[in-house]
């Protein structure tokens, strides 16, 4: 499958399963509210460039708003951690060349730790700067630290079931060959 | 000059990715609030139409498995109706006869204040700091702005805030922003009712004088000091009431009559005579500048 059509079928699956399981399962917590959507863009391809990822992510930001009615609150969060994956990235490789040589970011081409490590920190920031949008409206210093907190920890249990339910398989590409 | 140009240049480009991630972040945010202000822009009337399409298919499942629990508040609001029939009522004393009303209907219609409107839910959440409801019906089939909606069983819901051709957006009593006239059924005493975003069961009731009795169980009703609802529309029942130390006002927590998590249907009410009230006020407003 082409990486288009496949990132493709991801948007439309991550936007459903964000708008009509994860919206409307019942709340555990007013403080837990769990995302998985966002995980379209960690999962997007190493060598997709820094403005296209922040276009992208703006769409899919702007695509989840419009369901729930909230128009550039999951975008801005979206845009800004498309705008520090490159940064992440670069800090947690480990071994030279997995960008050249496994095509996105997942367990097998970052390792385990990095890995997590990469998808712990946007999920914090992600969350951070959402919450902290709607604590502007209301809530307070406490609302805004344990709702990202909690609901971040929760994001990552399901980022994690999902990483293990749905492996990605990906090719090992060398230069030489 | 030139070469300040060209390091000026030079400068956006070397930080285009900042500038460009800035840019997207104020767009976002101009968004944002610009929504949460003002209820009505162009690029969601087409939002509107197209969630809702997606929003119905999954309503068609979703309400298959809610038949039973629409059907049992259906059931409870017709025994409502039923039990206000002029034939439950039977007196004693020849005295009093009954009389057919002699005002023909085509005559009370310019009387008619209250038009309802049934609407299905085909949108809802309850998890959200800020919840909306989408109805699959619109403009077309006259839904304006501003129009209270409320349960099948009389009970508060919200206030409609944006439509679309075919579709309504309504701002549930669960929302932020959400702010509505009540008063205690008991005493009069008026206060306003809104939520602290925590549990979607209790909203609260503010500016409650302390020189009134509240107990647990009093019925909070609409006050109809506004043009969206009648006086007298359940909005919940006290379940705490809280003492505010600095003030003289009492905290209600009041358990809400509507279940939102559970509406299938609702009505819309349509204020006809809402207009002669509305141009009087502007009038006087504008004498007192």
């Amino acid at each position: 499958m082409s990486n288009l059509v496949k990132n493709i079928i991801r948007f439309i699956l991550f936007i459903f399963v964000q708008v009509f399981v994860l919206n409307q399962i019942p709340a555990l917590h007013h403080l837990v509210n769990p995302y998985l959507y966002y995980l379209f863009i960690l999962w997007l391809p190493f060598k997709t460039g820094r403005r296209t990822l922040m276009f992208l992510a703006l769409f899919i930001g702007l695509a989840l708003d419009f369901f729930t009615k909230t128009p550039g609150l999951h975008a801005a969060a979206c845009v800004l951690i498309a705008y520090i994956r490159p940064f992440v990235i670069n800090v947690l490789i480990s071994h030279e060349g997995a960008e050249a040589n496994y095509e996105e970011p997942t367990i097998k081409s970052m390792g385990f730790v990095p890995y997590f490590t990469y998808a712990a920190v946007l999920t914090f920031v992600h969350h951070a700067f959402l919450f902290l949008l709607e604590a502007l409206q209301f809530g307070g210093m406490w609302y805004f630290l344990l709702k990202t907190l909690l609901s971040g920890a929760i994001s990552l249990l399901l980022i994690l079931i999902t990483e293990l339910i749905f492996v990605r398989r990906q090719r090992f590409r060398t230069n030489t060959a | 000059m030139e070469e300040a140009m060209r390091n000026l240049f030079l400068f956006i480009r070397r930080y285009f990715n900042f500038f460009l991630f800035l840019v997207l972040q104020v767009f976002c945010l101009y968004l944002l609030f610009n929504y949460n202000r003002y209820h009505n822009s162009v690029y969601m009337r087409v939002a509107n139409e197209v969630t809702g399409k997606f929003y119905s298919r999954y309503n068609d499942v979703e309400y298959y498995f809610k038949l039973k629990r629409t059907n049992d508040s259906l059931v409870k609001a017709n025994e409502m109706l039923y039990n206000k029939l002029k034939q439950d009522f039977e007196m004693p004393d020849t005295i009093n006869k009954t009389v057919n009303d002699s005002v023909k209907i085509d005559s009370l219609l310019k009387f008619r204040k209250y038009n309802y409107m049934a609407a299905k839910v085909i949108g809802n959440s309850v998890i959200l700091p800020n919840n909306y409801l989408q109805l699959h019906r619109g403009e077309l089939q006259g839904v304006e702005k501003d129009l209270g909606v409320i349960d099948p069983n009389n009970a508060v819901v919200g206030t409609v805030i944006d439509v679309s051709p075919n579709n309504t957006i309504v701002m549930s009593l669960l929302h932020k922003q959400s702010s509505i006239s009540a008063k205690l059924k008991n005493n009069g005493e008026s206060g306003t009712i809104v939520w602290d975003g925590l549990d979607p069961h209790i909203v609260l009731m503010k500016e409650v004088n302390k020189s009134v009795k509240v107990t647990k169980g009093d019925s909070v009703v609409t006050s109809g000091f506004t043009d969206r609802f009648p006086y007298g529309l359940l909005i919940g029942r006290v379940q705490q009431v809280i003492s505010e130390k600095s003030s003289n006002k009492y905290l209600l927590k009041i358990r809400t009559a509507a279940n939102f998590s559970d509406l299938q249907y609702v009505y819309i009410i349509n204020n006809l005579q809402k207009r002669e009230p509305a141009e009087l006020l502007k009038k006087a407003q504008k004498t007192n500048e």
